[in-house]
């Protein structure tokens, strides 16, 4: 009857008297991408819950209208035999089996009931990857043998072996570069093309811009608006300004009154291997300065070896056969454990809250005090409880985690609010040095401009700190000076007002050229 | 505001849950088999019996906040009975020289568990039924499959005496002082801790449970000690192992709740990669955890044979079971990081009141295996479903 493949209509979906969806409408046409935008907690991905029958139909209310046909979808099977796919943040795959039996898992080409095809199997997996860009790729090693973004691409694979017709993408370039990015999104359209119908669900407002139609924002449950390509204001800022609420004049709070004083983090001569091949070096001849009250960016693109800098010096926690000196205020310091790191002054945040920064069962006090608690906050070993009541109470207030007490459970927090416990957790140790790895990954844009705000706060109380993104406009935006690093070496050195995303790349070309020419080992 | 309030209630009924259960199972074998599980010998025997078994669940719990368990306490309680009783019977050696040695074993035993565990990075799984095996297979060689005894009293008293006792006439039958003002100390100080923590919740504005819940808690716990001190007051008084099990609830309930050390642990539980970045030596923590294990089985050792007046090679025979079973009773999470030292003592009671009161009801011990086994599933069941509610 219409043009329209997905029509959800009132949508109001309810968690024990909460609103999570509140009279959502959402007009999705065929063939088209059609990208869906919103703040962390919107409600975006209890929107996708709900088409895909994770939340079974009864549970919310309203109507779904898919191909003309009224749906009552009761779990994720009935919407994929209408050719309804979502394909979730973290990756649906099993890490030690093949390539090929991924993209059938669940979908198995069988000779008889229940006995696996492999010659079957593997000749159509084939085909499948053949359909994504990946027709070279063997399909008998298994899937934890290529990089998270060729593993998107198989996700995208096990899709299309379901013959999808609705293809949902919960930010399916979170975990990837920029290059890798742009691939999947090109393939994107490149499925488009085939006919099929693509959902986007993405915090990278410039590869909605890239790749979608339209763009539907939510916020706070409800529907804003639907803008359309060619027809609306498309522009990032016109889709910050619906999602927000509120026109966001500046995405980067400014610094003011910080004094920049002397060089007080210095790393000299670092060099690092791998983990597992003491023969494969992976960081080369590193020095970086870092003043007290400066900012410090760390571009590159992912695998340049940014993360293993951070934290082969956060206490050798990456690699072996480590050389090289460190200073921390003048002092040369040996940082051989976490402790002696946190010790010393330095503190890490790493790049993966949930694996590698907090307890998700602890609640907020225990995961804001952890850290600091054996020099703050006891006494030959004994807690001091009113302490830690009192300095996690500062921080809840000062810094905004929204929650109902300290005694809440950090599992139960949105992304933004769980990455400010990191970083309390991190500022009650009282370090001079913060490396700050991708700060602000996977969170929305309001706290985004809170954790600039507190990177602020720590530059004017005179820390030094070193910020890794892979969001060239965070380095732009908040970085006084930034460090290109390529293959394990840095690459070049941009100041305040050289760093751009072009010079930033022309950084990173020119050290692959030269690269090549010199050879890798020296 | 609503959903907020509603989160303290579920909270403390499940707190309180445990206290319920083992009420009601109490109950229901006082009523099946006439009141025999009430009478002052058999509560007494209820705490001989159990000493053993809160005390593995007591370094057991440690185990399970790390998200594993040790198999191999049944055998190190064998072992260190074995050691203690050559030491006395075939060297004719001092008791305490026996006491140290058992204790001795069970350290080194948990030292060697813990640096295979830690260090070399074996699951503890792995590592404990191997300890399991060989400390099995060690006890049947240094006894030569003979059960060695009898102990002299003194070693005994251990595992079967009894404190000092004040005893005066009363209901026909006798009453023993010293309980009873133990029972009024415990109460006071129950009373005062509970007037304290509300004080500290007020003071920093937390939400303090509405009072009738405060006041019921207080009057269950109540009820509980001065039955318990009652009884025991009613026979000999308080047994020896009591005194250890206060001991041992006292020392380890603050570690795990108020020392880095035992905070470490809880970390590590919730998310091992975190507690590492966060300056935490996890292959310490669980080395420790595992020493302390074979530590306190070797205590449990020596209150073993030292009850039983024996060594022999079967004893602590399926006690990792019971100990495991008692921290999941008492609500401890199964993948780690979450349970408490109370939680698996009033475990270990569950368990110790299915046991003697089935034993008392004529039930056998393979009926007896069914039972407890149903109500350990049952107990993590309902604990999994109604987290899974509240997520």
């Amino acid at each position: 009857m219409s043009d329209y493949i997905l029509e959800m209509n009132h949508i109001t979906k309810e968690f024990s008297g909460v609103k999570a969806l509140d009279d959502v409408n959402i007009k999705v046409k065929k063939g088209e991408i059609h990208a869906l935008c919103g703040e962390n907690g919107a409600g975006k991905s209890t929107l996708m819950n709900v088409l895909s029958g994770v939340y079974p139909y009864g549970t919310y209310s309203g109507d779904i209208l898919y191909k003309g046909e009224h749906c009552k979808f009761h779990n994720l099977r009935d919407s994929e035999a209408k050719g309804i796919v979502i394909i979730h943040q973290e990756l649906a795959l099993s890490p030690l089996l093949s390539v090929a039996e991924n993209v059938f898992i669940g979908n198995e080409q069988t000779s008889m009931k229940g006995v696996i095809d492999w010659t079957e199997t593997r000749r159509r997996a084939q085909e499948m990857l053949a359909k994504v860009g990946l027709e070279h790729e063997d399909v008998n090693v298994p899937v934890n043998s290529l990089g998270v973004g060729k593993q998107q691409l198989i996700e995208i694979a096990k899709a299309m072996a379901k013959k999808v017709e609705l293809l949902i993408l919960d930010e399916p370039t979170a975990a990837l570069n920029d290059e890798e990015s742009k691939k999947l999104l090109d393939i994107m359209l490149e499925l488009k093309n085939h006919g099929i119908t693509c959902i986007i669900i993405s915090h990278k407002l410039n590869e909605i811009e890239y790749v979608s139609d339209s763009v539907t924002i939510i916020r706070d449950g409800k529907t804003i608006e639907t803008l359309v390509k060619g027809v609306d204001d498309y522009s990032e800022d016109r889709v910050i300004k619906a999602m927000v609420g509120r026109e966001m004049t500046n995405r980067y709070p400014v610094r003011e009154g910080v004094n920049i004083g002397d060089v007080i983090f210095e790393v000299k001569d670092w060099n690092v291997y791998h983990p597992d091949d003491e023969n494969r070096q992976m960081l080369k001849n590193i020095n970086i300065k870092v003043r007290a009250g400066e900012v410090v960016g760390l571009a590159g693109l992912m695998g340049a070896g940014r993360t293993e800098l951070a934290m082969s010096l956060f206490g050798h926690s990456y690699g072996q056969k480590i050389s090289g000196k460190v200073l921390i205020n003048g002092k040369e310091v040996q940082l051989k454990t976490v402790k002696d790191a946190v010790k010393n002054k330095l503190a890490y945040i790493s790049e993966d809250r949930k694996t590698y920064g907090l307890n998700l069962i602890g609640d907020i006090k225990e995961n804001m005090t952890i850290a600091a608690r054996p020099f703050f906050f006891s006494k030959h070993g004994v807690i001091n409880d009113n302490d830690e009541i009192v300095e996690a109470q500062k921080y809840r207030e000062k810094i905004n985690v929204k929650s109902n007490s300290i005694n809440q459970v950090v599992g139960s927090l949105s992304g933004g609010n769980q990455q400010k416990v990191v970083v309390s957790k991190w500022m009650m140790t009282q370090p001079d040095v913060l490396i700050m790895d991708e700060p602000t990954r996977g969170i929305d844009v309001g706290a985004k401009y809170e954790i600039y705000c507190v990177i602020n706060d720590l530059a004017k109380q005179g820390k030094a700190i070193i910020i890794i993104s892979s969001e060239m406009p965070e380095i732009i935006g908040t970085c006084d000076r930034s460090y290109v690093i390529n293959d394990g070496e840095i690459a070049g050195e941009l100041s305040k007002e050289e760093i751009t995303q072009e010079k930033i790349m022309q950084c990173i070309m020119a050290h692959n050229r030269k690269g090549d020419g010199n050879g890798i080992e020296e | 505001m609503e959903s907020k309030n509603n989160k303290i209630v579920k909270l403390d009924m499940k707190q309180y849950g445990m206290f319920f259960a083992l009420i009601i199972i109490y109950l229901v074998f006082a009523l099946l088999t006439g009141g025999a599980n009430m009478t002052p010998m058999n509560v007494n025997n209820l705490i001989m019996q159990n000493g053993y078994v809160v005390i593995l669940a007591i370094g057991m719990l440690l185990c399970v906040l790390t998200g594993n368990i040790d198999l191999g306490v049944g055998s190190v309680v064998a072992v260190t009975g074995a050691f203690a009783g050559i030491i006395m019977m075939d060297l004719k050696m001092n008791m305490w020289v026996a006491i140290i040695a058992a204790l001795l074993v069970g350290l080194l035993t948990g030292i060697f568990a813990g640096f295979f565990i830690a260090y070399l990075g074996i699951p503890p799984f792995v590592t404990t039924l191997a300890t399991m095996l060989m400390g099995r297979g060690l006890t049947y060689t240094l006894l030569q499959a003979q059960t060695k005894g009898p102990f002299e009293p003194s070693y005994n008293f251990i595992g079967a005496g009894f404190l000092p006792v004040i005893k005066i006439p009363f209901a026909g039958g006798t009453l023993d002082l010293v309980s009873i003002i133990v029972a009024i100390a415990a109460s006071v100080l129950l009373i005062l801790a509970e007037i304290k923590s509300n004080a500290t919740k007020k003071k920093y504005n937390f939400a303090v449970n509405p009072t009738w819940q405060i006041a019921l808690k207080l009057g269950v716990m109540l009820f509980i000690i001065w039955f318990f001190f009652y009884k025991l007051a009613r026979y000999n008084g308080l047994p020896f192992v009591l005194l250890i099990m206060v001991i041992l609830i006292a020392i380890y309930g603050f570690v795990t709740t108020k020392t880095v050390a035992g905070r470490q642990i809880y970390a590590l539980g919730g998310n091992r990669k975190a507690a590492n970045l966060s300056g935490i030596d996890t292959n310490k923590v669980f080395f420790w955890v595992y020493v302390n294990m074979g530590l306190l089985s070797g205590l449990a050792g020596i209150v073993l044979s030292a009850r039983n007046g024996s060594a022999t090679p079967k004893a602590g025979d399926g006690f990792e079971m019971d100990a495991i079973a008692s921290c999941y009773i008492g609500g401890a999470a199964v993948a780690g990081g979450s349970g408490s030292i109370m939680g698996a003592v009033v475990g270990a009671f569950i368990m110790g009141i299915l046991n003697n009161g089935m034993s008392l009801f004529g039930w056998s011990t393979d009926i007896q295996k069914i039972v407890k086994g149903a109500v350990l599933l049952g107990a993590v069941t309902v604990d999994l479903l109604s987290k899974r509610k509240k997520s």
